[in-house]
């Protein structure tokens, strides 16, 4: 399917974005521009502060210095109502937290009906349209903890899209799944890619970067320190580090 | 009475235990330690013997019910806390990223799955305070042990008279936990 990239505005942007915890300094002045309608993987070494990047996007994590720009407005104003800048970006765990407390169902319609103020019979319209998306229309009323994590992960991230968020972010969605279990996230993950879902991934799934991205950012020690669109990225792999982390993953 | 203030004691110092404000925290923390690093007894007179010298006269079943309350809430404020910080940080962030405030995330997301875990050890306290309760015969509430009492000093029955209150606690106390637990077993559907 063709998609289209906004280069006019980007959706979502970081300028000069640090971080650090402690005397640990997580991210040294990253920037990153996200066009509209754009599928970025974010990949590189465990602890080189991809995590914390995705988790400053959506301000989770404050930044220490550095603006993040969200449609247009900058967020990391401290007058800007962070909720509302929430609901418009969908985030997606690794270990997908969802409510255990709560029904599969109620899951999806919690932050509808919270947040959004829809009125039940149709916040449960919404998440019935969504779970049978993601392929679990018939579990809605079952516990999340009888579910495996591959449908656990599919939940989280049908749970994002009931709030119609203008941008995804995937904090290492297929990192705690079973291997048979990884590519059924994926293909939910790709349908959402040929709707023209904006997305940021942080992934060691190099298979779904090279298939679905339109760029990879390689982040190491707090830095971007490679960009390129995937055919680039993964053929001519530009510095010794990128080649070194590549050969250490499979696919 | 005072199992139902005391558990109200117990939850609002609970929540002010990790509330965003850090004077609330401390004046919560400050509570428990008091409460707790005295004996409830020595709490009781203080409140009953020792009040009216200021000139603020305690009726006893004020001075009774209050100082349980005061004193199980104590224990309980430690319960709720404990409960609360046990729930897992990505609760919290996963209902933050869906945009609901920090309040809400408390109470549809963090409180319901608390509540569940604070049970048990809720249970053992109510039991505690049940016990506790024979306390307050020492400032004249007339209680259990108290009516007891009376009855012996009339009818020198000591041991068939402390068999009897004895058993009657013992089913009191079975009752609550009893409770509990059958409400943990309701609640714990989705484990």
């Amino acid at each position: 399917m063709e998609r289209s990239v906004s280069a006019v505005q980007p959706m979502l942007q970081a300028r000069g974005l640090s971080k650090r915890f402690g005397e640990h300094e997580v991210l040294k002045g990253i920037d990153l521009s996200i066009a509209r309608g754009e599928v970025v993987a974010i990949i590189g070494p465990s602890g080189s502060g991809k995590s914390t990047l995705l988790r400053c996007l959506n301000l989770l994590e404050r930044p220490d210095a550095g603006e993040i720009w969200f449609e247009g407005a900058c967020i990391t104003d401290p007058q800007v109502d962070v909720n509302r800048v929430r609901m418009r970006m969908g985030m997606v765990f690794q270990l997908f937290n969802l409510f255990p407390h709560l029904t599969v169902l109620h899951n999806v319609t919690l932050a509808q009906e919270r947040v959004l103020r829809t009125p039940r019979a149709q916040a449960q319209e919404r998440a019935r349209e969504l779970l049978s998306k993601v392929g679990l229309a018939a579990k809605e009323q079952a516990y999340p903890n009888s579910l495996s994590g591959g449908q656990k992960q599919r939940v989280a991230i049908a749970r994002a899209l009931a709030m119609k968020p203008a941008v995804m972010l995937f904090d290492e969605p297929t990192s705690a799944l079973d291997p048979e279990m990884v590519q059924e996230v994926l293909t939910a993950m790709g349908e959402l890619v040929d709707e023209g879902m904006t997305m940021a991934v942080v992934t060691h799934e190099m298979g779904f970067a090279r298939r679905a991205a339109d760029r990879v950012v390689f982040v190491d020690e707090g830095r971007i320190v490679a960009e390129a669109p995937p055919e680039r990225f993964f053929s001519d792999a530009n510095s010794d580090r990128v080649r070194q982390f590549l050969a250490k993953i499979p696919g | 009475m005072a199992l139902f203030f005391g558990v109200i004691a117990g939850l609002l110092g609970g929540l002010a235990r990790v509330s965003p404000p850090a004077p609330l925290r401390a004046m919560a923390a400050a509570y428990v330690s008091v409460i707790r690093g005295t004996p409830f007894i020595v709490q009781l007179f203080f409140v009953y013997y020792a009040f009216p010298q200021l000139g603020v006269q305690v009726p006893p079943m004020v001075a009774a019910v209050g100082c349980l309350a005061v004193y199980s809430g104590a224990y309980q404020t430690e319960i709720v806390r404990g409960a609360i910080e046990s729930i897992e940080r990505g609760q919290v962030e996963a209902a933050r990223s869906l945009g609901l405030t920090a309040a809400q995330a408390m109470r549809y997301v963090v409180l319901p799955q608390a509540f569940l875990r604070m049970l048990p050890p809720l249970g053992n306290e109510f039991v505690a305070l049940t016990k506790n309760s024979a306390l307050v015969s020492l400032v004249t509430v007339q209680e259990l042990l108290l009516s007891a009492q009376l009855i012996i000093s009339a009818t020198f029955q000591n041991f068939a008279i402390y068999l009897t209150i004895g058993i009657m606690y013992y089913i009191m106390t079975t009752v609550v936990s009893t409770g509990t637990q059958l409400l943990e077993r309701r609640l714990k559907v989705y484990v």
